[in-house]
């Protein structure tokens, strides 16, 4: 049994202490917006926010997320309204195939909150996602038009 | 092909319950009687594309998959254009493979491969709303009594001028569903276009930012368990023996089984527990005549064939090995391309739920009567006893198309349950190493000169692997064992055509089949035919002391399209004029899926060369038209990402008979970090030749261009590839 808290909401779940939390946000609280793409922390497709910092959950235990504040791509905007990070990716028409845009929206999410306004090269090494579509372009203008609103 | 199994029967009733887009539809199909057709919600059918609601929303239907190029958007907006509806009630559905089966195949074909899902379809789609259009006015005209010609209709609202009446589409569907199709309509001249030519915004967003959007991984049926499955990793190896025993106890597991000879797969009730359960499961596999197979043997082998005898020609005109045996000077150079996974985010994966009367799969597919052909041989159930569901694909790029042995797994699971749905999954690690790849390729290329510095012939011998002779076997039976694939762009003719005159040429394969499947990666074989060409250019170029432009500029006289998108991009990357300090630039051009397509690269090296940063890229598309020129310029510049991991980063190597690489550490793929500013160009120049397509062209221009500005800023060509392989990495 685990007892996890996502998007504000307590779930006790059914799991062995050692599965990946990506897998239990997926198939046991039933959250499918987070995605899989390595389950080897390298692609981030399955970026979620754990207490405010962007985690790999493919490679972290449920067991390390308990008693945490575990926020997923469903739970970005606030009361229906949009988190300005999806907003910029509707505007600039980022998504191509979508898939990893959850991790890469959660990602940048988590950037803008601690750099308000990146440099080029903070964008660079912070957002490491893998976009085999290659939204990168988008994905950086808007970015930055976030940045600058 | 695919097959396409045939059902003649008068009346077929369709019932589906699709999850994923609201695309849920049924229809009784009365051919031949005067019912209207209807969509599920009971809205009538104006024709197989059009459907209207009362409240005037227009229900477009897709045949082709939306895979994150943009066709859904674009099909939209060609039917919508001839339609004259409002755009902002536009909405859309797929149709399934079986009603396309039922309805004798009215939405023609669903294939989305090959950069064809606008460009083979934009006509029937476009007569399909101008006919929808004709209906609709008829029927209002009707409604007034007076002729359809005083009529008229903006946005979906007809007006009739002199006696000041007017209605709306979903007012009139009804009627206009019932009307006989004009035999024949006339098409807008692309100049008046309002909709289509415009960059609408895209039709998929909003669900693909808030985690909403149902992947084929995300799907969820009730009761529905969970698969994972392994294949023999030495492609044509089979099962010797696993032993179940040691898993059926694991947390969840259902079922341990056999799938065909090949495979074997775990079923749970989640599919962690399904994964978990096959990592551990004990398989002995029976590997087979193959698994000795190294990518060594298969480089040896096809350096053999860089001189061999037997080859098939593919492009030849005047005496080449005559010009060279006399020339003046010769230059030669040996390439080799590697084999390469698609690596789409997400896995592969299918859904299938088996009884003996009905096998239905929802899948992400890019050719849903690939799909449905799958369903019938793996369940043996008659074509009115299958469905297929389409769901937006989490990327393609050419492996969910032809290829659908996912499907057969997953029907042949699902089989062993009766009634219950099963979702396979497959983990990174199945993906990537049973891939249909890329394939391998070694050319060799030798450039004749006279005296003088003149190109009088030039040859260049591809030896490696066919995909046609695999997947499309009948194709090169056809053609007396010859691929003509191989030869994209630099094909004697079509949509392939090589861009060059040249005195006394020829282009031959000769044909080394290993075991590792090959399949169709994005852009296919012009991504290599294309760094060959296009990188020897530049070296007969400076083996002439000529500038790199101006050399080919002479060979392109014949090809004024060719010659418009190189010279495009020369222009704008200031070709001729001085770049910045310690920046260097190189091109490439081609014509590919019927688009005319070129790059100029501006790069600059660190680290003794090891490190090569690319500033930006500058490309020019022509493909006669252009649907949506923001969304073309988002294909632009991800064909790049996608091109431009492959020359840097990824090669798929053979050991034992399998594939080494086993996921993204091994087999990486390019970061925002390495991504170079695009400018995208189009110059859609319109005209008679059948249209180009987008999605793929432009990825085999970014690499010679780039490996042309390396070999300006440090003096090395590169001639094998990824370049990871010669310690250089972007910077
Ligand atoms: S799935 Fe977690 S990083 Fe790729
Ligand atoms: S949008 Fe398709 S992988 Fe990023």
């Amino acid at each position: 049994m685990a007892r996890l808290t996502v998007n504000g909401q307590t779930h006790n779940i059914d799991v062995e202490p050692d599965t990946p939390l990506l897998w239990a946000i997926r198939e046991n609280v039933g959250l499918t917006g987070t995605k899989y793409g390595c389950g080897i922390a390298q692609c981030g497709a399955c970026t979620v926010h754990i207490d405010g910092e962007p985690v790999r959950s493919c490679s972290i235990p449920v067991s390390a997320a308990e008693g945490k504040q575990i926020t997923t791509i469903e739970g970005l905007a606030q009361n229906g309204v949009l988190h300005k990070v999806q907003q910029a990716w509707i505007d600039h028409e980022v998504p191509q195939c979508g898939y990893c845009q959850a991790g890469m929206i959660m990602a940048v999410a988590a950037l803008l909150k601690q750099k308000p306004r990146p440099t080029d090269a903070e964008i660079n090494s912070e957002i490491t996602n893998i976009c085999r579509c290659g939204t990168f372009q988008q994905v950086r203008e808007a970015i930055h038009a976030v940045a600058n609103a | 092909m695919n097959m396409i199994p045939q059902i003649d029967r008068r009346s077929f009733v369709l019932g589906t319950t699709a999850v994923g887009g609201g695309f849920a539809f049924g229809l009784n199909l009365p051919f031949g009687g005067p019912e209207v057709v209807r969509a599920q919600d009971g809205s009538p059918e104006v024709n197989a594309w059009v459907v209207i609601r009362p409240d005037d929303t227009v229900v477009i239907r897709i045949a082709r998959s939306e895979m994150g190029q943009g066709t859904l958007t674009g099909l939209c907006q060609l039917v919508a254009e001839e339609l004259e509806c409002d755009w902002s009630k536009v909405t859309w559905e797929y149709p399934t493979p079986g009603q396309n089966v039922a309805r004798k195949r009215v939405w023609q074909s669903f294939s989305t491969g090959g950069s064809r899902g606008i460009r083979e379809s934009h006509e029937y789609v476009r007569k399909g709303g101008a006919m929808a259009r004709e209906m609709l006015l008829q029927a209002a005209a009707n409604q007034w009594d007076v002729p359809a010609s005083e009529c008229i209709v903006d946005k979906g609202v007809i007006t009739h001028k002199t006696s000041n009446r007017s209605t709306s589409y979903g007012k009139v569907a009804e009627a206009a569903a019932k009307l006989e199709p004009p035999k024949d309509v006339k098409l807008k001249d692309p100049k008046d276009w309002k909709i289509a030519g415009k960059s609408m915004k895209r039709l998929d967003t909003p669900d693909k930012v808030t985690g909403k959007q149902v992947y084929g991984f995300d799907l969820k049926l009730p009761g529905m368990v969970n698969a994972a499955v392994k294949e023999c990793p030495v492609f044509g190896g089979k099962v010797k023996s696993f032993d179940a025993a040691k898993v059926s106890g694991m947390p969840g597991v259902k079922k341990v089984m056999k799938v065909g000879e090949t495979g074997v797969a775990v079923v749970a009730d989640t599919w962690w527990h399904a994964k978990t359960a096959l990592d551990a499961l004990p398989v002995t596999w029976d590997e087979g005549e193959h698994a000795k197979v190294s990518s060594d043997s298969i480089a040896q082998w096809f350096k053999e064939g860089l001189d061999a005898e037997q080859a098939f020609v593919g492009n030849q005109n005047g005496d080449a090995k005559g010009a060279i045996a006399s020339a003046a000077r010769k230059v030669e150079a040996v390439y080799f391309y590697p084999y390469q996974n698609h690596a789409p985010m997400e896995p592969m994966n299918a859904t299938a739920r088996y009884t003996p009367d009905k096998c239905e799969v929802w899948v992400p597919s890019q050719d849903g009567e690939a799909s449905f052909a799958a369903v019938l041989a793996a369940s043996g159930l008659p074509a009115d006893k299958c469905e297929v569901y389409k769901i937006h694909l989490g990327g393609g790029f050419g492996r969910r198309g032809a290829f659908q042995d996912y499907v057969h797994q997953a029907v042949l699971i699902a089989k062993e349950m009766p009634g219950t749905p099963v979702k396979l999954l497959w983990s990174r690690e199945e993906d990537m190493v049973q891939g249909r790849y890329h394939p391998a390729m070694q050319c060799k290329l030798v450039g004749a000169f006279d005296k003088d510095n003149n190109l009088t012939g030039l040859h260049m011998r591809l030896s490696g692997q066919s995909i046609l002779a695999t997947v499309r076997p009948q194709i090169v039976e056809q053609q007396k064992g010859r691929d003509p694939l191989v030869f994209q762009g630099v094909a004697d003719s079509g949509e392939h055509a090589f861009g060059y005159t040249i005195p006394n040429l020829l282009i031959d394969h000769s044909m080394r089949n290993p075991h590792v499947p090959p399949g169709f990666w994005r852009g296919v074989n012009v991504n290599q035919n294309c760094i060959f060409l296009e990188c020897f250019m530049d070296e007969l170029a400076q083996a002439a002391g000529q500038d790199e432009l101006e050399f080919r500029r002479k060979f392109l006289a014949k090809h004024p399209r060719n010659r418009g998108v190189l010279e495009a991009v020369a222009e704008k990357v200031g070709w001729g004029k001085p770049a910045p300090q310690g920046v260097h630039r190189g091109l490439a051009h081609m014509k590919a899926f019927g688009a005319y397509v070129a790059a100029a690269a501006e790069v600059s090296v660190e680290d003794n060369g090891n490190k090569i940063k690319i500033h930006r890229i500058v490309a020019a598309t022509d493909p006669g038209y252009v649907v949506n020129p923001a969304q073309v310029d988002r294909q632009v510049a991800g064909s790049f990402v996608y091109g431009l991991s492959g020359l840097f980063l990824q090669e798929c190597t053979v050991k034992d008979g399998r594939i080494e690489q086993t996921n993204f550490d091994s087999y990486d793929s390019m970061r925002i970090a390495h991504m170079p500013k695009v400018e995208s160009i189009l110059m859609p120049t319109g005209g008679t030749e059948p249209w180009g397509g987008v999605g793929e062209p432009t990825i085999c221009v970014a690499a010679p261009a780039v490996l042309n500005a390396y070999y300006k800023a440090t003096g090395k060509r590169i001639r094998s590839f990824p370049l990871k392989n010669h310690n250089i990495t972007f910077a």
